[in-house]
């Protein structure tokens, strides 16, 4: 197989996939590259689409930069924002941990939806985001979603998921996991409808969020080294009791074992999507066939 | 009134019947079938035909093994993406035949290992869920035992879901749950409470349709007792179920997963 070849090849990690930290890019005006240990001026790699100008390292992205980064000036128009959220297990503690983070983050939710355009073209876009509970899948992260998907269907228009998930919300339990079944459910919906539907996997994209809508787009794309996959790399080392291989569950890994689409870098994507959205666009032809 | 925690270790108890148990005593002349037709053939879920009464149906249920041995051989009853994909591949069959199908959950979940994430366990996962959503036939999902996280929601998705009485339903396991959100494995009592899991909190949370009573005296001890009442549960859902038209069949489906928030 070949992971047992790349296992050979590579030195193995003692510590592998080591997140970085969003409040890496939070205080003063430089921020040291985890990757290629590189002193950068912040302003620099804010220019630069968030990735490093010495090794092209992909920062994590907060969904405003990235729907800035995305949607035409001035075109995104929120959906769903009124969704808040829930606590179904009257949890101890949590609706006061995400009032404390709504506060420090300024968001609302781990993912904001809404009608866009990019260059030029009309489409749903719903952009997750880690500083919120590390993007985590509760009620209203899947019911936000689903009024994404349901609204492209409503409105015939491409839909363009960005996920970044540590998986389903732990504090909603039970809950989180149905999220699962009423997003995909959404999405065969979508499907039935004809309309095209892009998933776009950034680092990290795992659980819950890998098992259902972020892996059941008709094009799947990634961010380079991204880490994707179900089960995180901690749990299955306990389980197999062995280390892991170096690039084990990145973006390269899933393009090599048929997983996703294409890697796309970052300053390549906006063009990328709309030039995806474009080719699906129906030609009169096509409707008369309809 | 048992806590959680006690239904938890119910749930995962070794002699505890499994899905093979309840095939051999609800319905006739099972013919097991094997094969995702991609990659091999995942022993922790098994799949075939059979009889219900006079209803062919088809069946897919997750295996723990009944020993030290046999659990080995079934991957303690965690599947890997060959066996989700054993088990859609024998639902669209059921959809062609026009067969209802029945699943039975009991599985601590997924398996997590390198080889399951190489041939996309994700993926697998996601594909089953949204395909269940959509098949045109019937579908009645039974939680036997331990039905944990998207490697239960795999096979999870149907017209009428099920608990039986002791059996638990769970984002991940207590174990789980108490190491990531209270830093301490050793609180799972705790969480398992806190979790709500048991077939009681899921009804109340109106996530499941029925709870199937368990016999007072253990349900090794009165098995055809919850199998009558089972198999019962089984032919009236699924007879009614038939009278629906395709349609209004799959609008109801989805209505039952969209409300969920």
């Amino acid at each position: 197989m070949v992971i047992d070849k790349v296992k050979k090849l590579n030195e193995i990690e003692t510590k592998p996939h080591k997140n970085t930290k969003a409040s890496d890019m939070l205080v003063g005006k430089w921020v040291k590259c985890d990757k290629c240990k590189e002193i950068i001026y912040k302003e620099e790699l804010h220019n630069n689409y968030s990735v490093c100008p010495n090794c092209g390292k992909h920062f994590r992205l907060s969904s405003r930069r990235r729907i800035k980064q995305i949607a035409d000036e001035g075109t995104f128009k929120e959906i769903a924002g009124d969704i808040i959220t829930k606590d179904p297990l009257k949890f101890e503690g949590y609706l006061k941990k995400v009032d404390i983070l709504k506060e420090k983050t300024k968001l609302d939710e781990a993912v904001k939806c809404g009608t866009c355009e990019i260059e030029g073209q009309k489409a749903v876009i719903a952009v997750m985001d880690g500083n919120f509970l590390m993007g985590s899948m509760g009620s209203a992260v899947g019911e936000r979603i689903t009024i994404a998907i349901e609204t492209a269907i409503q409105q015939k228009l491409p839909l363009v998921i960005f996920s970044v998930s540590g998986g389903a919300r732990m504090q909603e339990g039970i809950v989180s996991l149905m999220q699962m079944a009423k997003t995909s459910a959404a999405i065969a919906k979508l499907n039935e409808a004809g309309l095209l539907y892009i998933s776009v996997l950034t680092d990290p994209t795992t659980g819950g969020v890998t098992a259902s809508f972020a892996s059941l787009g008709d094009i799947i794309l990634a961010e380079p080294e991204a880490l994707i996959g179900f089960a995180g790399p901690r749990v299955i080392e306990q389980t197999i009791n062995q280390r892991l291989p170096k690039d084990f569950q990145k973006a390269e890994f899933l393009l090599e074992h048929g997983f996703i689409d294409k890697i796309v870098e970052r300053k390549d994507m906006k063009h990328m999507i709309s030039t995806l959205i474009k080719f699906h666009t129906p030609t009169p032809k096509s409707e008369v066939k309809k | 009134m048992k806590t959680a925690w006690e239904k938890v270790q119910i749930a995962r108890k070794i002699d505890r019947p499994k899905s093979s148990d309840y095939i051999n005593a609800i319905f006739n002349d099972f013919i097991e079938l094997h094969g995702d037709r991609n990659y091999g053939d995942d022993k922790s879920i098994i799949a075939g035909i059979a009889y219900l009464d006079e209803i062919p149906v088809t069946i897919i249920g997750e295996q723990k093994g009944k020993n030290a041995k046999e659990n080995i051989t079934r991957n303690f009853g965690m599947p890997e993406p060959e066996g989700y994909r054993k088990a859609l591949r024998l639902m669209k069959q059921a959809e062609k035949f026009n067969r209802p199908i029945i699943t039975f959950i009991d599985t601590p979940g997924a398996f997590p290992g390198i080889g399951a994430e190489e041939r996309g366990q994700g993926e697998a996962i996601a594909r089953n869920i949204m395909e269940m959503s959509n098949l045109k036939v019937p579908i009645i999902c039974v939680v036997i035992g331990e039905g944990s996280s998207g490697g239960a929601l795999a096979i999870g998705v149907g017209d009428k879901i099920v608990m039986l009485e002791n059996a638990i339903y769970s984002i991940l396991s207590p174990e789980g749950f108490a190491s990531i959100l209270y830093k301490d494995a050793s609180k799972s009592k705790i969480a398992a409470s806190e979790m709500k899991i048991t077939a009681n909190d899921l009804k109340k949370l109106e996530l499941i349709d029925e709870i199937i009573k368990e016999p007072k005296e253990g349900i090794t001890q009165k098995f055809e007792e919850i199998t009558s009442e089972l198999k019962k549960y089984i032919k009236t859902n699924i007879k009614d179920l038939q009278k629906l038209d395709t349609e209004m069949l799959l609008v109801k489906r989805y209505e039952k997963f969209r409300k969920i928030y």
